[in-house]
């Protein structure tokens, strides 16, 4: 009988995968963090929105106008001090490539468990233009220098152009490379 | 042309000098005394990757890393595999530290799928993962010993890493690619006897690295080249985001072992490694201490281990996250913290997964520690920073 039921379970779930989104789930906030993303929500209200509250990891969303007085805030006001990883993640449905900056912090003792995950997102282009159409977002190097060649990255991978970036050129891919940037959902492995 | 070169603490890396273009392929005079220098990327001292040098006389006052020739798109590739089938291809980026790179994946991809690991699995994780940290760091000193022309330094680490390579052939059956770290636990258990065998190995080789000392690091020509040489300041560490050995090198205390414990990390007893100096010599020093803490954490680790019990949770296949679900996990390697980011989807292959990897984070810091030194020191300040330029093109 167990059995039987433990499969009509499996079977629901994998025909209705967004039922299994859990977001919403009553479960207690754990403090610390909490108290993170308050002072941020605190500061910045509407501008800012929570993306999620984990142990250890705190997730934050703001508009591409905002991103760069967010993170100096976070920088000055809540004492992290640098980027672990920027990961672009295109999102072809929403037109949107979102840019994910992971901050952590070195010189506060109480936040080095703790990391940041600050994200925007910049508009995308059917045919992009590397550098010279609208997927622009504001450099955070001024802020974090450690971002340098992370965004150097993501420009060749996903064709987000930093504005004030000093330094734009390509880094991983080769000189000559000229098709789609490598990363996007449309540029596609042959043979797969 | 001023004559005067300012050291590398007088060097403000704000400074739009850093910032000057490549000027290509090949010798190229910019003005009456300074000459453009390529070095690599076929040149066995710079890795599989190029520096473009600019020197003046003997000094060098600039230098662009320019990575990518061994840029094999690990992390496209990862959205075409399911979550079983990337862990043999994201260990190719660093295969003698393959345990270590896998850690992450594994962690975040039992966060996202919700799966709880037997605590002898845990156990039997840390104890490869700090085997595998010895071959990593025996590999790299073997390389940094040559490369200072040192061939007593390359022989010994190369025989001695047998050692450990021979027990990580015993537990999972490969003497490099190991694939051993699975969602759900370790692929294989531990064979018959292997305790006694590891505790063994491991005294004679805590032994025997000891022993490097006389030869190498207290020896007089080691320390004239690497003393003072390439100074990275507390301050500049943070600033630039460094990790591991880099950033401990010159005086902060971070190891994600103790500062984040994963696994069964926080019931071991850690000593963490630091040194002030920021040099080319405690950033070579630092590595080899890790080595000891390593030993020690295997015997503890032996010790306490539960003798018999489950080391896999068996998963269904084609395991499924949730809609637009992410992760990020870190682990120090032995190169320094190793992070990935996991977005998940409702398909059993991830939506996107980014390597935050410890070689490239440190790259930053080498125009910058370069800068002014002279060219001679190029190696031991470029092979000090624990660079592995496979693992930073992906």
């Amino acid at each position: 009988m167990s059995s039987d039921s433990e499969t009509s379970v499996d079977a629901e779930s994998e025909e209705t995968p967004v039922v299994k989104k859990p977001e919403e789930k009553q479960v207690e906030l754990p403090a610390f963090e909490k108290g993170i993303s308050d002072k941020i929500i605190e500061k910045f209200g509407d501008k800012v929105y929570v993306t999620f509250v984990k142990e250890d990891r705190v997730g934050i969303g703001t508009s591409r106008e905002n991103v760069h007085d967010v993170a100096e805030f976070i920088r000055d006001a809540l004492n992290y001090d640098h980027v672990e990883s920027v990961s672009g993640v295109d999102y072809p449905q929403d037109k949107e490539i979102e840019v994910v900056y992971h901050i952590g912090s070195y010189s506060d003792p109480s936040l080095a468990r703790q990391i940041l995950a600050l994200s925007t997102r910049a508009q995308r282009e059917e045919n992009p233009i590397p550098g010279n159409d609208a997927t622009k977002l504001p450099t955070l190097r001024d802020v974090f220098y450690s971002v340098e060649f992370h965004e150097r990255e993501v420009f060749e991978m996903f064709g987000v152009y930093f504005e004030g970036h000093p330094d734009n050129r390509r880094l991983l891919l080769p000189e000559d490379w000229a098709d789609l940037p490598p990363l996007r959902k449309d540029f596609t492995i042959k043979g797969r | 042309m001023t004559t005067e070169l300012p050291t590398t603490s007088e060097i403000q890396i704000d400074k739009p000098s850093l910032n000057w273009l490549p000027p290509g392929l090949g010798l190229q005079k910019v003005d009456e005394r300074i000459m453009t220098l390529n070095v690599g990327p076929q040149h066995p001292g710079s890795g599989h990757m190029r520096l473009i040098v600019q020197i003046d006389g003997d000094y060098i006052i600039a230098c662009d890393p320019d990575p990518g020739y061994v840029h094999r798109g690990e992390e496209k590739m990862a959205e075409y595999r399911n979550y079983i089938l990337n862990i043999p291809h994201l260990e190719r980026p660093v295969i003698h530290d393959s345990c270590n790179v896998l850690y992450p994946y594994v962690l975040g991809v039992e966060e996202l799928l919700g799966i709880e690991v037997p605590e002898r699995a845990k156990y039997v994780r840390v104890i490869a993962s700090e085997l595998n940290r010895c071959i990593y760091i025996m590999y790299w000193l073997a390389i940094y010993g040559i490369f200072l022309g040192h061939s007593t330094m390359f022989m010994w680490p190369a025989g001695d890493r047998e050692l450990l390579i021979d027990l990580m052939e015993k537990m999972t059956g490969a003497r490099v690619t190991h694939a051993h770290f699975v969602p759900g636990g370790v692929r294989n258990d531990l064979p018959p006897n292997f305790e006694e065998v590891c505790l063994r190995q491991v005294n004679y080789f805590e032994k025997r690295i000891k022993e490097y000392a006389a030869v190498f690091y207290d020896n007089p020509i080691l320390i004239s080249r690497t003393q003072d040489t390439g100074v990275l300041s507390r301050q500049d560490a943070i600033r630039l985001g460094t990790t591991g050995s880099v950033l401990r090198a010159s005086g902060v205390d971070y190891d994600l072992r103790k500062k984040e414990p994963y696994d069964v990390y926080d019931e071991l007893d850690i000593h963490t490694n630091v040194m002030k100096e920021g040099d080319a010599y405690a950033r070579s020093k630092i590595p080899w201490l890790d080595m000891m803490e390593s030993c020690n954490i295997i015997r503890q680790a032996l010790q306490k281990m539960p003798k018999s019990g489950s080391v896999r949770v068996k998963l269904k296949p084609n395991p499924k996250g949730k809609v637009f679900d992410s992760v990020y996990k870190r682990v120090e390697s032995g190169r320094g913290s190793l992070g990935y980011y996991i977005v998940s989807d409702a398909k059993p292959e991830p939506y996107r997964l980014k390597m935050s990897v410890p070689s490239f984070r440190n790259l930053i810091a080498l125009p910058y520690l370069l800068k002014g030194e002279k060219l001679g020191n190029m190696p031991s300040v470029y092979w000090s920073l624990n660079y592995w330029p496979v693992e930073a093109d992906r």
